[in-house]
């Protein structure tokens, strides 16, 4: 086994597991606050990474550009909230369920006719397209490395958030007993709105920082978004601690699997079978694994108490 | 059964329904658009999974986001037995419908464990997987899909797919058979104890029923079914791909039940008629269809709840 090749492997896991726990984390607030399946959660990492993309090239500076963005998401977030998703927390999870796939299917086809169907992208900056090299031969992409780090300023942040400040006791509160909190005279549908922007916020960040690497392009948000529910019912719905082990366990498992998979299966196969099953097995490994978990723990690693 | 039924309303729609279905080979060539009678086909066949997830979702409250699979399931049964020239319907059927049931077995027994909001998210994670993995298979296409050379062969004279009008009205009589399977499923002691568990769980375990058995039952008994319509498809259209289980597909499944009438018979083939015929009159008139068809559906959540058969059932209300 190639030493070097595992420790880069581990970064690219790694990332992805950031960028899961960024869209996941709003996710799991979002149905633990407000009890709203969200579809159109991967349509907003989607509305982040356009958005980007536009103003970094109006501004011309990736940094500046996704500084505008920012706050950009956050209205577009609320102005979805108030329109659209706030008249459906009163019904059930069908409804919304279908509800968000019609939004997803209009944002979709949006996109894909302003942008035509390869969508659009950010060159990096010199000085963000260099190579670290760590010890023992490892390099790592300079860009990747701001990508984690970001993630978990963005993690650190969020526990804060969540649990030193009188937000983050709302939002706590919110998610044990969402009555309660309205019956001592909380203004709970101005919680709701907020926790929805903060979701946005999170999910629209990840579309932005992974633009970079990927491209911004329609259709984007769904193949996240189902890799962020297979995190969200890993971890427990509603717990962010959750959601963030099983990200960064999702990213290193799925990643790991598709690059070492065919590497194992030959000390048990030939060539050619081990060619065949690796990528099949590879491609299912995160799914098995959410089976598993759910076969032992029915709510998740961490079901949130009270719930 | 009371023939005065037929007189109402809901009763007039729903013979016109299947009176489109059976008279379509005669209807489409005489105002001249002949393409119709290919349409109606497909409408049957997505018909047939439509059913299969009202069972459950309509009257079991498992609302599954996954259901496309079981069409994949079926459709590859057919594409990968002719690919290795079996082309035996008494093979590739059973076994398309045996693995499509065994499926449903496993998700099932994994996801009725878990209730509400968790039970559409797995069923929608297990349906990609098994999408993933039918990509990934590239002996059998991956993306691209495979060719099917010949139709599944019965061995019987005179009954050969490939014939247009037989191949149609096999389709017709497997859906009228799945209709009134589900009419039998629904009205039987086993589907009020299912109907009676989607409206309290814990009254029917207090007074003595196992529900998960009969749920899980359901849900296989489902899951097989769309094994059916993923082989009319397969042999239909000469043709499986990846794309047929994508989890839009399993989307647009749930949006025709609720259109149709979720928790009807019948419901499901309105809701398949009016979604298949929208879609192609839409994408008729605009390329950008999607821009129509997103907000539509969120208006019929929002406003239209009960779907058509809801909406003569208030007419039938006034009657009285």
């Amino acid at each position: 086994m190639n030493y070097v090749l595992l420790a880069e492997q581990f970064f690219n896991g790694f990332q992805l597991g950031i960028i899961l726990f960024l869209v996941a984390a709003g996710l799991t607030l979002i149905f633990g606050i407000m009890d709203l399946v969200n579809l159109a959660h991967g349509t907003l990492y989607m509305f982040g990474a356009f958005f980007a993309a536009t103003f970094v090239l109006l501004t011309d500076s990736l940094i500046l550009g996704m500084i505008i963005a920012l706050p950009v998401m956050l209205v577009a977030g609320i102005l979805l909230e108030l329109t659209v998703l706030r008249t459906l927390y009163e019904r059930n999870h069908l409804d919304q369920v279908l509800a968000t796939f019609g939004l997803i299917i209009f944002f979709n086809e949006f996109f894909l006719i302003a942008w035509g169907p390869e969508g659009t992208g950010i060159n990096l900056p010199p000085y963000l397209s260099g190579i670290i090299l760590l010890p023992g031969g490892i390099t790592v992409p300079e860009y990747r490395m701001v990508i984690i780090v970001s993630g978990l300023l963005v993690a650190l942040f969020l526990y804060l958030l969540v649990s030193k400040t009188r937000i983050g006791m709302l939002i706590r509160a919110g998610a044990s007993n969402r009555e309660m909190v309205g019956a001592l005279g909380i203004n709970i549908k101005l919680l709701f709105t907020l926790v929805f922007g903060l979701g946005a916020v999170l999910a629209g960040f990840a579309g932005m920082i992974i633009t970079p690497i990927t491209q911004a392009e329609s259709g984007m948000g769904e193949s996240i978004l189902i890799l962020a529910f297979v995190v969200i019912v890993i971890g427990g719905i509603g717990s962010i601690k959750g959601a963030f082990i099983a990200a960064i366990l999702t990213g290193l498992i799925d990643t790991m699997g598709r690059s070492f998979i065919d590497v194992a299966l030959l000390q048990i196969m030939n060539a050619v079978a081990a060619e065949t099953a690796g990528p099949a097995i590879s491609s299912m490994l995160i799914y098995i694994l959410m089976a598993v978990i759910l076969a032992i723990k029915p709510s998740g690693l961490f079901p949130p108490k009270g719930a | 059964m009371n023939l005065a039924i037929l007189k109402t309303p809901r009763g007039i729609y729903n013979s016109i329904l299947i009176l489109l279905c059976i008279f379509m080979p005669l209807i489409a060539p005489a105002i001249e658009q002949e393409f119709f009678t290919d349409v109606f086909a497909r409408i049957m066949i997505v018909t047939i999974a439509a059913i299969s997830l009202n069972l459950i979702m309509g009257y079991g409250g498992m609302i599954s986001f996954g259901h496309a699979v079981f069409i994949g399931l079926g459709g590859y049964a057919v594409g990968i037995f002719a690919s290795h020239g079996i082309e035996s319907a008494y093979i590739q059927w059973p076994v398309g419908i045996l693995v499509s049931g065994i499926f449903a077995l496993i998700i099932g027994a994994i996801s009725l464990r878990t209730r509400g909001v968790y039970f559409i998210m797995i069923t929608l994670a297990f349906a990609q997987m098994i999408y993933f993995l039918s990509v990934s298979i590239e002996k059998y296409g991956s993306d691209d899909g495979l060719t099917i050379d010949a139709r599944s062969d019965f061995g019987i004279p005179f009954f050969d797919l490939n014939d247009a009008m037989t191949m149609y009205y096999t389709v017709f009589v497997l859906m009228a058979g799945c209709l009134y399977l589900s009419y039998r499923i629904i009205n039987s002691r086993f589907g009020r104890v299912m109907r009676a568990a989607k409206s309290n769980d814990e009254r029917m375990h207090t007074i003595g029923y196992p529900t998960f058995g009969y749920k899980l039952t359901a849900f296989v008994i489902a899951g097989m079914m769309g094994g059916l319509s993923g082989l009319l498809s397969a042999n239909f259209e000469d043709f499986v791909s990846p794309d047929m289980m994508f989890w839009t597909v399993s989307g647009e499944l749930i949006f025709m039940v609720v259109l149709g009438g979720m928790g009807t018979i019948m419901g499901p083939l309105g809701g398949a008629i009016i979604f298949l015929f929208l879609s192609e009159v839409l994408s008729n008139i605009t390329e950008a269809w999607h821009l129509i068809f997103g907000p539509f559906l969120i208006l019929v959540v929002l406003f239209a709840r009960g779907g058509v058969e809801g909406f003569f059932a208030k007419f039938e209300k006034r009657d009285d």
